[in-house]
């Protein structure tokens, strides 16, 4: 008789008679089980505070019906509103004659805006996309209950914009919560009368200009830093335990300084009157006339963020390059390979998962960078995150904010996948 | 800025723990601004009402109401915003109406909608200060004063950086008056692509010297130390780097840009009888003339302005560093709410790409 046969007919079974593998399947579901409650509190912290709020604001750059509905904060309570306008549109499809049909029930929904005290609301969602249709929204429903047939002439008599094709595509394509437009401002694009996308005025198109401009100077910050960190990260990695810890402490310390005490000393040193300059100036090498101009432009930005960031380029490859035996390369030396071989063909290769880590954190990580461009960056060097702040705290436009968030996050995701592919996640070594 | 988002993040949550009945979150703008109103109002407030009032402060307090009001979690009870923001904040329906009857008369009795200064008094905002964006300059560095707004851009005869608040609201103002248009047609040509031409191209004349600023205490300091001649500042933070320390830093009155910032209150805020009491007691005629004497920003009270006296240093005299002071409206603009909310969103997109080509 075989093992096999013993199995099948006689099944091994625990003290009280349960199949031994089903008592071993409950066990060690019990300790999954265990196991996730353990777990359970930071992963309810990270839904709540984390994955909720990001999905929240994500859906916002899809999804604004400040021109569907309005909400009473006081009962919580949505009230439809532009209802007769939506269903005007239902029944017309685009292109068709914008008529007496149509502006009637656009009054119908100017006495709702105004009781519903909805106006603002209303004009601000038009308002994103063309601009000064805010007040013509607040005028009219002031003077809502004062519109009489003929409709057409009435509500063109108040204002003569309400005459214009454009605000009646964007109204129809705002009666609609779900929209694109806020992706479509977010690439300098806007849809024209005939629904077609085209580029907005070339004197106001930013972003893309912007999501270049990151870019770029996200991966000048990484090159910088890559090529201040090897020499460093190679000393500390290769002097005795004693000094390289001491020379750690000068990498740790400024890590550790406040971000915004970082960014200031910066300022004091680059401005035109600062210590640069000043000392520059004392030596006698520039005149008093041609101070450099290195802050509140890229340069100052390129800067403050290379020093900034270089402690997340130091450490990874710090940590790659410490276990390198150095007998390696000595073997290499003595088999005849000049130094420079030897780094090339036998130390370098050992430090690209480190290399790979330390770009890739310094990338992500400059690709958001919000406070120090704000501070230091002046006119041209601005990022793609000082727009986002400025669309979530001063213009209040949070639809706008969240699509060109949603960009940046798509963009990062897919060079994650690039790099993925290239060099592959798995030699990822962040320290 | 982070640091401060997390600062107010804990003073939120702990005055979130911390609140009663007896309690009152005061949200606002911080620095000598908050001191002048913790000194004015809320200190003799909780004398007279036995309410302790909290105060937080935010970069602008206008982004954490509307992020508390749609959460339905309002910790605020009542907040000081700028105008475009009590307008804009309002429509959305995320502030209480305040009944402008509870506001108290006048001591010689002109009842309280007579004595605001015209606009101070919305559906949900009742304004407390008149502050103004003006234009100031280092003694020191420059040979010549300048005088007028036309000499900011001038850099022919006043040779130097400038500073100037990287946004478009008050800059593109600024830019027209600079080009000797006076102060009553500035909005009539913003409305036209024309005029909006004009501005940037006033701009394009000291483009390559500016150096732009975004947080109010940026233009003392670029000034004090002599990285700018000349910037468009807040009349309050000169007077305050000028007088309390002595900076010599002068403000040209000249094409002023006059603003009122307001008391709101938030939909659901958790005190709101004590906030309304609040806002009447503030913005009576004595507290709203005791601020002025911590900072140059005039009271939106007419009857006010006869009571100001003396900074609190005890020697200055306030009146002529109020930006509603006879002799500095010569020439000064009251900005337009109304236009700045319909076309925020059209020029701030138009200068930042003027900014970054």
């Amino acid at each position: 008789m075989t093992a096999a046969d013993t199995n099948s007919t006689e099944t091994l079974r625990t003290a009280d008679g349960m199949p031994l593998k089903q008592a071993l399947a409950s066990a060690q579901a019990r300790n999954r089980r265990r196991a996730f409650f353990l777990v359970l509190p930071l992963l309810l912290f990270i839904l709540v505070t984390f994955v909720a709020p990001i999905a929240q604001l994500l859906l916002r750059s899809a999804n604004n019906d400040g021109f569907v509905s309005t909400k009473d904060f006081d009962t919580n309570i949505s009230t439809p509103i532009m209802t007769n306008l939506a269903q005007w549109f239902d029944e017309n499809p685009k292109g068709a004659e914008i008529d007496e049909s149509a502006y009637a029930a656009l009054a119908a929904d100017m006495v709702v805006l105004k009781e519903e005290r909805a106006a603002g609301q209303a004009g601000t969602r038009i308002n994103y996309e063309l601009s000064g249709s805010r007040s013509l929204f607040t005028k009219t429903a002031r003077r809502a209950d004062k519109i009489e047939p003929p409709y057409k002439e009435a509500i063109i008599d108040i204002d003569e914009d309400w005459d214009d094709p454009k605000l009646w595509s964007v109204m129809r394509s705002a009666s609609n919560a779900w929209t694109d437009s806020f992706y479509l401002s977010a690439i300098d694009r806007v849809r024209n009368v005939e629904g077609d996308v085209e580029m907005v005025n070339e004197n106001r198109q930013i972003y893309v200009t912007l999501f270049k401009r990151t870019l770029f100077l996200s991966l000048l910050v990484t090159f910088f830093t890559f090529v201040l960190a090897y020499p460093v990260a190679h000393l500390l990695a290769t002097l005795p335990l004693a000094k390289s810890n001491l020379l750690m402490i000068f990498v740790l310390l400024p890590f550790w300084t406040s971000l915004l005490v970082r960014t200031t000393s910066w300022m004091i040193l680059l401005q035109s009157q600062g210590v640069v300059n000043d000392a520059l100036v004392g030596m006698g090498i520039l005149g008093d006339e041609n101070r450099i101009q290195m802050m509140y432009n890229q340069t100052g930005t390129v800067i403050a963020m290379t020093h900034i960031l270089l402690p997340f380029m130091i450490l990874p490859l710090y940590s790659v390059m410490r276990p390198i035996n150095p007998s390696y390369v000595r073997a290499a030396r003595s088999l005849g390979a000049t130094s420079w071989t030897a780094f090339r063909r036998i130390y370098f290769p050992q430090t690209v998962p480190g290399i790979a880590a330390g770009a890739l954190l310094v990338f992500i990580l400059a690709v958001g960078y919000y406070i120090t461009p704000a501070l230091v960056g002046g006119a041209d060097g601005q990022l793609i995150s000082n727009l986002i702040a400025f669309h979530m705290q001063k213009s209040l436009n949070w639809s706008l904010a969240a699509a060109l968030a949603a960009l940046l996050l798509a963009g990062i995701l897919a060079l994650y996948w690039v790099y993925d592919r290239l060099i592959g996640i798995d030699n990822l070594k962040l320290g | 800025m982070k640091l401060k988002t997390a600062l107010l993040a804990t003073a939120l949550t702990s005055v979130g723990f911390a609140a009663s009945a007896q309690e009152l979150t005061v949200m606002s703008w911080g620095g000598a601004y908050t001191k002048s109103q913790v000194e004015a109002y809320h200190k003799p407030f909780t004398a007279a009402t036995g309410v302790v009032v909290n105060s937080v402060d935010a970069d602008n307090p206008a982004t954490p109401i509307k992020a508390q009001v749609e959460a339905g979690n309002v910790s605020i009870d009542v907040a000081d915003v700028e105008f475009s923001d009590a307008v804009r904040l309002c429509d959305e329906g995320l502030l209480e109406e305040i009944d402008t009857s509870i506001l108290p008369a006048a001591p010689d009795g002109t009842s309280a909608e007579d004595d605001f200064i015209e606009g101070a008094l919305q559906d949900c905002a009742v304004g407390n200060i008149v502050w103004s964006t003006v234009m100031a300059y280092n003694a020191d560095n420059n040979p010549t004063a300048p005088d007028s707004i036309d000499d900011f851009f001038n850099t022919a005869d006043f040779p130097g950086k400038r500073g100037l608040r990287k946004s478009a609201k008050a800059t593109l103002e600024m830019a027209l008056m600079g080009d000797g248009v006076p102060a009553g047609e500035v909005y009539d040509l913003l409305e036209t692509d024309e005029g909006v031409d004009r501005a940037f191209a006033v701009l394009d004349r000291i483009k390559d010297d500016i150096v732009w600023w975004e947080a109010g205490a940026q233009p003392p300091q670029l000034l004090a130390d002599g990285e700018v001649v000349m910037s468009t500042a807040y009349n309050g933070r000169i007077f305050n780097a000028a007088i309390a320390e002595g900076q010599p830093l002068e403000v040209v009155w000249d094409g002023q840009i006059l603003d009122f910032d307001l008391w709101v209150i938030p939909k659901g805020a958790p005190n709101k009888e004590a906030a309304m009491d609040f806002v009447a007691f503030s913005t009576g005629t004595q507290p709203l003339a005791d601020q002025a004497s911590w900072i140059s920003y005039g009271p939106a009270r007419k009857s006010s302005g006869a009571m100001v006296g003396l900074y609190s240093d005890g020697k200055t005299e306030m009146a002529p560093h109020m930006p509603t002071a006879a002799a500095n409206l010569s020439n000064a603009l009251v900005n337009n709410f109304e236009f700045w909310v319909d076309q925020d969103a059209e020029l701030n997109e138009r200068f930042n790409a003027w900014l970054a080509n």
